[in-house]
C-alpha cells in the first residue's frame, strides 16, 4: 500500500506552526515513516506547479496554517482544498484569524501607509506603496493584492478539521495525525481538542474562589504573581474560563495568564464577546462610575479579548463607515 | 455617509430589542394597552432578564442585519433576580468600548431602564432611537467574503474573458 500523501502550507503566519511540527521531535520520524510529504514550502523544495500537477484529492490531508490576507494566499487556499481530501486548519490564524487578524482593527490602506511610509524606521521618500502591477522596461512586475481584511481558512474554503493553538500543542498534533492514520476521525468540522474550558485542566483550579469578585484588573508586570494561586483571583486577565483546554495550561505553568489561543469551546460563536460577558460578570461593582473606573484598568480590551479571533467574530473587522477614514487606534 | 453610498430615501431602520420579562416587556404591553403609538421599527425579543442578554446576541443581531440594538431592563435595585441588570450594565459598558473601536456609533446600541409602569417611556425611547438610527443610516459591517462569492467573482472573470459555461 502506498503511503498517504500529506501537504503542509503556510499563508499569513509567523512560522511558529512549522516549528510546532518540528517540536514532535523523534516522533516526527514515525510520522515520516507512515506518510509521504509532498508539499511543505518551509522545509522542502516543492513548488506550486508540483501541486497544480496533482490530481484533485491526490493528497490525503493538507495542514494549512496562517490567515488569508493576500490574493496569493487565497489562491493557495483554494488549490490546497482542491488537491486534498482533508483540509485541516492548523493553528490559531487559520482557525480564527489569529494575530494577523488584528489587522482588521485598521483599514488596509492605513496598514500599507503605516508599514511603508509612516513607521519610524522606514525611509521611503517617494512614498511608494506596493502595487499589484508595476511597469518596468522589461515588462510588467506583479505582486499579490493586499485584501481588505484578514480571513480565517473556513471563510475562504471548506475546512474539515481544526487544530487550534498558537502554535498547536504537540499532543494535539500527534493525536490528530494518529486519528487520521487510523481513520478514527470525529464528525467533520470538529476542533481537534477537548471541548471543555481550560480551568478544568489547570493545576490552580483548587485555589479559584467560588465567587470571583474583581475590583481591579492587573497586568502581569504590575504585580508579583503568586505561582500557586488562581490568576483570576490575583486580578489578572486570564482567559482560561472562556478558552478550550488541550494545552495543559502551559502558559499558566509558566506563571503567565492564558491569552486564549485555543479559541472557544464549541457552544461559543464569538470568543471575544463571551470573554466580555464573562469578565463583566466577574467585576465587583454596581455603581456606574466605579464600573467605568474598573473598566479603565483593562488596557486594550478589544486586543485582549479578540487577540486571536477577530476575523472569526461576528463583526469581523472595523465598520465600512470608518474604514475609509482613520483606521488608527485612539484617534 | 462614507463608503460612497447614500442612505436610501426610504430607509427604515431595523432595531432588535431585548426586553426583560418583568419590567420593560411588561411596560411595552402597557404602551399598547394605553394605545400609545410608537415606531414599528423595533422587533422585540422577550428575555427573562437583561442579564440574560449575552453580548453575542447583540453582535449576532448586528451581523444579521439589525441597524441598532436596544436592551431594556429593570431600574437599578428593581431586578427580579436581584442583580441581573447590574450584570447587563457591566457587560454593556465593556461591550461598548469594543463597539466604539469597531466604528459602531454610540446611538446604535442602547441600554435603558424601563419599569413595568413606564409605558410612555417605551414609546419615547423607541421613537427617539428609531430617529437617531435613521439619521445614522444603514449599518455597514465589513463583509466576510464567502467561498461562493469567490467562485462568483472567478466565474465573472472567466465570463469576461469569454470562457463559455463558466
Amino acid at each position: 500500500m502506498s503511503k498517504p500523501k500529506v501537504g503542509f502550507n503556510w499563508l499569513a503566519s509567523c512560522g511558529g506552526c512549522e516549528e510546532a511540527v518540528i517540536d514532535l521531535e523523534e516522533d516526527i520520524l514515525d510520522v515520516v515513516e507512515a506518510i509521504d510529504i509532498v508539499f511543505w514550502p518551509c522545509a522542502m523544495d516543492f513548488k506550486k506547479d508540483d501541486v497544480r500537477a496533482m490530481k484533485d484529492g491526490e493528497m490525503a490531508v493538507c495542514f494549512v496554517n496562517g490567515a488569508i490576507r493576500t490574493s496569493e494566499e487565497e489562491e493557495m487556499a483554494h488549490l490546497m482544498r482542491q488537491k486534498s481530501q482533508l483540509l485541516v486548519a492548523f493553528g490559531s490564524c487559520s482557525h480564527m484569524g489569529g494575530i494577523p487578524g488584528l489587522g482588521n482593527f485598521y483599514s488596509s490602506e492605513s496598514i500599507l501607509k503605516n508599514s511603508f511610509i509612516e513607521s519610524p524606521s522606514t525611509i521611503n521618500e517617494e512614498g511608494v506603496i506596493p502595487q499589484t502591477e508595476t511597469k518596468v522596461k522589461e515588462g510588467i512586475l506583479t505582486l499579490p493584492k493586499f485584501l481588505d481584511t484578514a480571513r480565517c481558512l473556513d471563510q475562504v474554503v471548506d475546512v474539515d478539521y481544526y487544530l487550534p493553538g498558537c502554535a498547536p500543542p504537540v499532543n494535539l498534533i500527534t493525536g490528530a495525525i494518529q486519528a487520521i492514520l487510523e481513520n478514527k476521525l470525529p464528525p467533520k468540522g470538529t476542533v481537534l481538542a477537548p471541548d471543555i474550558a481550560l480551568c478544568s485542566e489547570c493545576e490552580r483550579q483548587s485555589t479559584k474562589p467560588d465567587v470571583l469578585e474583581i475590583t481591579e484588573f492587573k497586568r502581569p508586570f504590575e504585580i508579583k504573581i503568586d505561582p500557586e494561586k488562581c490568576l483570576l483571583a490575583q486580578g489578572l486577565m486570564c482567559l482560561g474560563p472562556v478558552t478550550r483546554s488541550g494545552c495543559g495550561a502551559a502558559c499558566i505553568k509558566a506563571n503567565m495568564p492564558c491569552t486564549g489561543c485555543l479559541g472557544p469551546t464549541s457552544r461559543v460563536k464569538d470568543f471575544g464577546a463571551k470573554a466580555i460577558s464573562g469578565f463583566a460578570s466577574l467585576m465587583d461593582s454596581q455603581d456606574e462610575d466605579e464600573i467605568d473606573k474598573l473598566l479603565d484598568s483593562i488596557v486594550d480590551p478589544e486586543g485582549t479579548f479578540y487577540r486571536y479571533s477577530l476575523p472569526k467574530s461576528y463583526l469581523h473587522a472595523i465598520c465600512n463607515t470608518v474604514r475609509n477614514g482613520n483606521g488608527k487606534k485612539g484617534a | 455617509m462614507s463608503n460612497g453610498q447614500e442612505t436610501p430615501k426610504d430607509f427604515e431602520p431595523k432595531i432588535v430589542a431585548f426586553f426583560c420579562n418583568w419590567c420593560t416587556y411588561t411596560a411595552s404591553d402597557l404602551t399598547g394597552i394605553s394605545r400609545l403609538l410608537y415606531a414599528p421599527n423595533v422587533r422585540v425579543i422577550r428575555v427573562m432578564c437583561s442579564g440574560r442578554v449575552d453580548p453575542q446576541f447583540i453582535l449576532a443581531a448586528l451581523r444579521e442585519g439589525a441597524d441598532g440594538v436596544l436592551i431594556g431592563g429593570c431600574h437599578p435595585g428593581d431586578c427580579h433576580y436581584q442583580e441581573g441588570n447590574y450584570k447587563a450594565l457591566r457587560r454593556f459598558k465593556l461591550l461598548k468600548r469594543y463597539l466604539t473601536r469597531m466604528g459602531i456609533e454610540d446611538d446604535r446600541v442602547r441600554l435603558e431602564w424601563i419599569a413595568a409602569s413606564e409605558g410612555d417611556k417605551v414609546q419615547k425611547v423607541v421613537n427617539d432611537m428609531t430617529e437617531k438610527v435613521r439619521k445614522l443610516g444603514p449599518l455597514k459591517l465589513a463583509p466576510i467574503t464567502s467561498p461562493e462569492d469567490f467562485e462568483e467573482e472567478a466565474n465573472k472573470e472567466l465570463a469576461a474573458a469569454g470562457v463559455e459555461g463558466a
